[in-house]
């Protein structure tokens, strides 16, 4: 375990580093990186501190998160393919952020954009334990992710489309897909609240969620308050998706592939793998933020086609393990 | 030189209500449904000649004759609507919706596409080819030639400052563009050229701060925001930006190629000239 862990930080740090010496502009990692730090403010310490700076830490503050609301999630309903981004979450968050953005309460409040996001993530997220509850299966669980996030998607194209701005209609990929580019140290300070707080929630729930693998009824008699739990997790996974889908867009699959990815190496322990998941999300963003920028430097490929192409193989397998243990 | 924005209304003013008489052979029941050849089909067309423009050619975002355009009933190109004006000819340009001129040929209504102008040279073009389509060839050779003395009378300036025309989603125009003409027209040098973008395309802000021009003239953002034109809002667009009012600079005269673009290049010219005097002084 504090291998793992050991790994997984200096990981995040060298693809922190890494990540900061990439970009379209040709400049060698050493200056680039000289120019971080130096006074003169030139070009070059502008493109340091405002534009690379600010994309690598998005990169690991939702990474992060994202990684582990989905441990949580898996945790709590002990169910390895619940995932922020596949049952809805991330698009109810998206779409709280665009109706923020187009009735102008984005500009007019003071965070109202992750805060609207937010609320739309808590609704999301209400509405996927409601249907599928503690005792829900995986198939009861994945419908209901399905309708929530087709709903979210269409309302989320209807009010782009309806809007005045002639842009607004294309930034439905943005919505759907995520993406860093061109964020500023703004955004990060927008996301860092909120981020935080979900994180220090979810990170909380270890206890109850290591209790509630032996059952409801176990962790009931072992103290573990049930209904509290439930709201904790909601409030911790509605605050991190929607301060991250906010300023990046739902970016998914990060939390379906990192935990599945890092649970034998905590021996399958919840609240072991929160930990683990938030610096393996971390990794993974990065990874995905690096890959984007290496296969096509000067556009903006969007993060959730690589998370997908990496995430949906694995998704499947999960389904196909899932089916055969059912039958 | 000074008068140039006077002159240029002028012209405009007489090219709408001076030269255009009833045209014999013309048709004489138009519809546009483009931008640029509303605004054009509105300088050149004879009285009742066009009976209809695109609901476009009201919004004064894009519209460099809005006012002009609220004399006329407004259309949203589509098919239906324009065949039930009953027109005798339809003029689009070539972004306009294939499948809706294909279908008004269908039904036997002529219709006239025209190309959007890429470069200054072909403003005189496109009013040549809507004097030919609309019979109005005097009028439009009137046009023609006060647009060519104004092009013609822009004068040389000392020191070429260097800009960057920067636009939702990042994009910006090099000299094969109407854009990009506009700008070295007013003496400016446009970095796009440095960067090897010709035409128009995304330039990564990282780029744009490396080049580290000395103006950036951006578009003037929607009221509704997006998070496409947030880029214009970035930090390092605003560091850029030295001049506090070249974010409001590309307005409804840089979009046509029509003589209002003399507009856009007059209000370069008291940017240049802010530009190189008196601190950095002219070469």
């Amino acid at each position: 375990m504090m291998r793992l862990m050991v790994v997984l930080s200096a990981a995040v740090l060298a693809l922190f580093a890494l990540s900061l010496t990439l970009g379209p502009a040709p400049v060698s990692a050493a200056e680039s990186l000289a120019a971080l730090f130096s006074d003169d403010y030139g070009p070059l310490t502008l493109v340091m501190r405002e534009i690379r700076l600010p994309r690598s830490l998005l990169a690991i503050l939702i990474g992060g998160g994202l990684g582990l609301a989905g441990a949580a999630m898996q945790g709590y309903l002990r169910n390895p393919l619940a995932e922020p981004g596949l049952i809805g979450v991330s698009s109810s968050a998206a779409l709280g952020a665009v109706l923020a953005i187009n009735t102008g309460v984005a500009t007019g409040v003071a965070l109202g954009l992750p805060i609207a996001a937010l609320l739309g993530a808590l609704i999301g997220v209400g509405l996927v334990l409601l249907l599928a509850g503690p005792q829900g299966g995986s198939i009861t669980l994945i419908l209901a992710g399905i309708a929530i996030s087709a709903m979210a998607g269409a309302l989320t194209s209807l009010v782009l489309n309806l809007s005045p701005n002639p842009f607004a209609a294309n930034e439905i990929v943005f919505w759907m897909m995520g993406s860093l580019a061109d964020r500023s140290m703004l955004h990060v300070y927008l996301v860092l609240p909120f981020v935080a707080v979900g994180a220090v929630i979810l990170l909380r729930l270890g206890r109850g969620l290591d209790a509630l693998t032996l059952g409801e009824d176990a962790a009931q008699t072992m103290g573990v308050n049930l209904r509290r739990l439930r709201l904790m997790l909601v409030f911790g996974t509605a605050s991190v998706v929607g301060g991250a889908t906010a300023v990046a867009g739902a970016i998914g699959f990060i939390g379906l592939v990192v935990p599945h990815i890092l649970r034998p190496f905590v021996q399958g322990q919840p609240s072991r793998l929160l930990w683990a998941s938030a610096l393996g999300g971390a990794v993974m963003l990065q990874l995905a933020d690096i890959a984007v920028r290496v296969i096509l430097p000067a556009r903006d490929l969007k993060l959730g086609v690589v998370t997908a192409l990496v995430g949906a193989p694995l998704f499947l397998h999960l389904i196909y393990k899932t089916r055969k243990g059912q039958s | 030189m000074r008068s140039w924005l006077g002159i240029a209304f002028a012209l405009i003013y007489s090219a709408t209500s001076g030269f255009a008489g009833p045209s014999a052979n013309g048709p004489s029941r138009v519809v546009s449904m483009n931008l640029c050849t509303d605004q054009l089909a509105m300088m050149l067309a004879g009285p009742g000649q066009l009976a209809s423009v695109s609901y476009i050619a009201r919004d004064r975002r894009a519209s460099a004759m809005a006012q002009d355009a609220m004399a006329y009933p407004i259309n949203h190109g589509r098919a239906e609507e324009i065949y039930l004006l009953k027109p005798d000819l339809v003029i689009a340009g070539t972004f306009s919706t294939r499948a809706t001129t294909d279908m008004l040929r269908r039904f036997g209504v002529p219709v006239a596409v025209f190309e959007p102008a890429y470069s200054l040279n072909d403003i005189s073009d496109r009013i040549a080819q809507m004097g030919a389509v609309l019979g109005q060839d005097a009028a439009a050779t009137a046009l023609i030639a006060l647009f060519e003395t104004e092009i013609a009378n822009i004068s040389g300036v000392a020191g070429r400052p260097r800009a960057a025309l920067y636009a939702a989603n990042g994009y910006t125009s090099g000299q094969h563009s109407l854009a990009g003409q506009i700008l070295e027209a007013a003496g400016f040098a446009n970095i796009a050229a440095e960067l090897g973008y010709s035409h128009s395309g995304v330039l990564p802000l990282e780029l744009l701060a490396m080049a580290d021009p000395d103006v950036v003239i951006a578009t003037r953002p929607y009221e509704r925001p997006s998070r496409s034109e947030e880029i214009l809002a970035h930090p390092v667009v605003s560091a850029l930006s030295r001049h506090p009012d070249t974010g409001e600079m590309r307005d409804a005269d840089w979009v046509c190629g029509t003589p209002h673009v003399l507009n856009a290049i007059q209000k370069l010219r008291h940017l240049h000239s802010d530009t190189t005097s008196p601190e950095e002084g002219s070469e």
